[in-house]
């Protein structure tokens, strides 16, 4: 199998074993004209298997998504097919429009054009919490 | 400019600041009289309340303020599907302050990033209320003289009782404080706001389901309502609503200077017959509460007397 190597983009390295398709999906990936590599179960020393995707563009992406879904991930940018930036990616303090309030109490149930924000409030457990009314993440 | 939405959103000191006011306020009144002389108060009450309104009411008025508003969402816009933002950015060029109670929790916060006024939350469906704990801190003071070292009991409603959460967070910054959580199996106070503010802090606690057997050892004992309202099942409501009847004789355990306080109202979890009862300051409490929210008004206004 020969995958080419990215000239400028980025590498989501370190994904969980299972998780690439998930992440894949909440990125809207599909719809990229690039070259898009998604490897799955690669052999990990650290891991054992683990997930990469390569994305062949510099295109902005949602650091806080990738960050939510797999807060161990390494995102790698790449220029000239050189490695210019490694960034070892933690928990983000708030997720804007990611994740939605179950609580049927909330204003964001009814209020429109409002915003779903939910802030970390435990970042041993990746606990988050809506910021209007204080209902945990499911 | 500032808003009110939740009470950590103040700081100790800026408490102990407000508490300071209001003790100048219910010293001096008359110094107090035209401090909001041409401002106005907007109390948009998209549920009904008689206590806070009127106590946001009153206090504005006894500043030399004036008041509008609404006090059911059926008289305003809301009941043909106006949204908060747009309601609080009308609003905000009709007053210089807003008071708001709305069931949806957070609506008072999405009205805080839409307003050029400051917003006080006054109670969002079972989420906030910090005008109440505010009360709640300055009936403490009054009453027992300091917050450090007090043991506290809940009694009752522990997990849908928003004034309860609020003043376990604000008392939980004070050193030294116990707290005694009485309350059914059903009812009892959710993890996080025990883990989070007292087990964290690593303040100690108890946790029964007989006031009885903790009666002699508290200095104040908040009781609360089991909201009918809250509940889905009426049957099941009925029967925790009697769990915890506070009598006379149930008060003959408990020490000669503990208060009993109450955000009110009562339904009948306090006999009426416990009213002459020194130690009962929940009407106390009640009329603290127009004192510390003029002392609130004026500080969100930044009006110094």
């Amino acid at each position: 199998m020969r995958i080419d190597s990215i000239k400028n983009g980025i590498v989501i390295d370190h994904i969980p074993a299972g998780k690439a398709m998930q992440l894949y999906n909440m990125l809207g990936l599909d719809a990229l004209e690039c070259p898009v590599a998604v490897l799955k179960n690669v052999y990990s020393s650290k891991l054992g298997k683990k997930d990469i995707i390569k994305i062949d563009s510099t295109m902005e992406f949602d650091m806080d998504l990738i960050s939510f879904v797999c807060p161990k991930a390494t995102v790698c940018i790449i220029r000239d097919e050189k490695v210019v930036e490694k960034k070892q990616i933690s928990l983000p303090q708030t997720l804007t429009d990611i994740l939605t309030c179950k609580n049927p109490r909330c204003i964001t149930t009814t209020e429109q054009g409002i915003h779903q924000i939910f802030r970390l409030t435990s970042p041993e457990i990746g606990e988050y919490r809506c910021i209007y009314c204080d209902t945990q993440a499911k | 400019m500032r808003s009110l939405i939740g009470i950590l959103d103040l700081s100790v000191e800026e408490i102990d600041e407000l508490i300071a006011v209001a003790d100048d306020i219910i010293a001096n009144p008359a110094k107090y009289r035209e401090a909001c002389k041409y401002k106005t108060l907007a109390t948009l009450f998209f549920e009904p309340s008689t206590r806070t309104r009127l106590s946001f009411e009153s206090a504005m008025l006894s500043l030399g303020g004036n008041v509008l508003g609404f006090s059911d969402s059926n008289s305003s816009s809301a009941k043909k599907g106006e949204s908060v933002a747009d309601t609080v950015s009308v609003v905000s060029g009709y007053a210089d302050i807003i008071a708001m109670r709305h069931p949806k929790e957070g609506a008072p916060l999405v009205a805080s990033m839409h307003s050029l006024i400051p917003i006080i939350n006054a109670g969002d469906g079972g989420h906030f209320h910090p005008s109440q704990t505010l009360t709640d801190l300055l009936t403490i003071r009054h009453e027992k003289g300091k917050f450090e070292g007090l043991t506290v009991g809940f009694c009752g409603d522990l997990k849908f009782g928003r004034t309860v959460h609020s003043l376990i967070e604000a008392m939980s910054r004070y050193p030294d404080v116990k707290f005694v959580l009485i309350s059914p199996d059903e009812l009892k106070l959710p993890d996080f706001v025990r883990k989070n503010f007292i087990e964290d802090k690593g303040l100690e606690y108890q946790q029964v389901s007989s006031l009885d057997e903790v009666m002699p050892q508290l200095d104040i004992l908040y009781m609360t309502r089991v909201q009918g309202e809250r509940f889905f099942n009426e049957e099941e409501y009925l029967r925790l609503r009697d769990t915890y009847i506070l009598t006379p004789e149930k008060m003959k355990n408990a020490k000669d200077d503990m208060i009993v306080m109450h955000p009110l109202p009562r339904v009948n979890e306090i006999d009426t017959r416990l009213d002459e009862d020194p130690r009962a300051c929940y009407f106390r409490q009640a009329h603290y509460g127009k004192f510390i929210r003029m002392a609130l008004i004026l500080k969100l206004l930044e009006i110094q007397v």
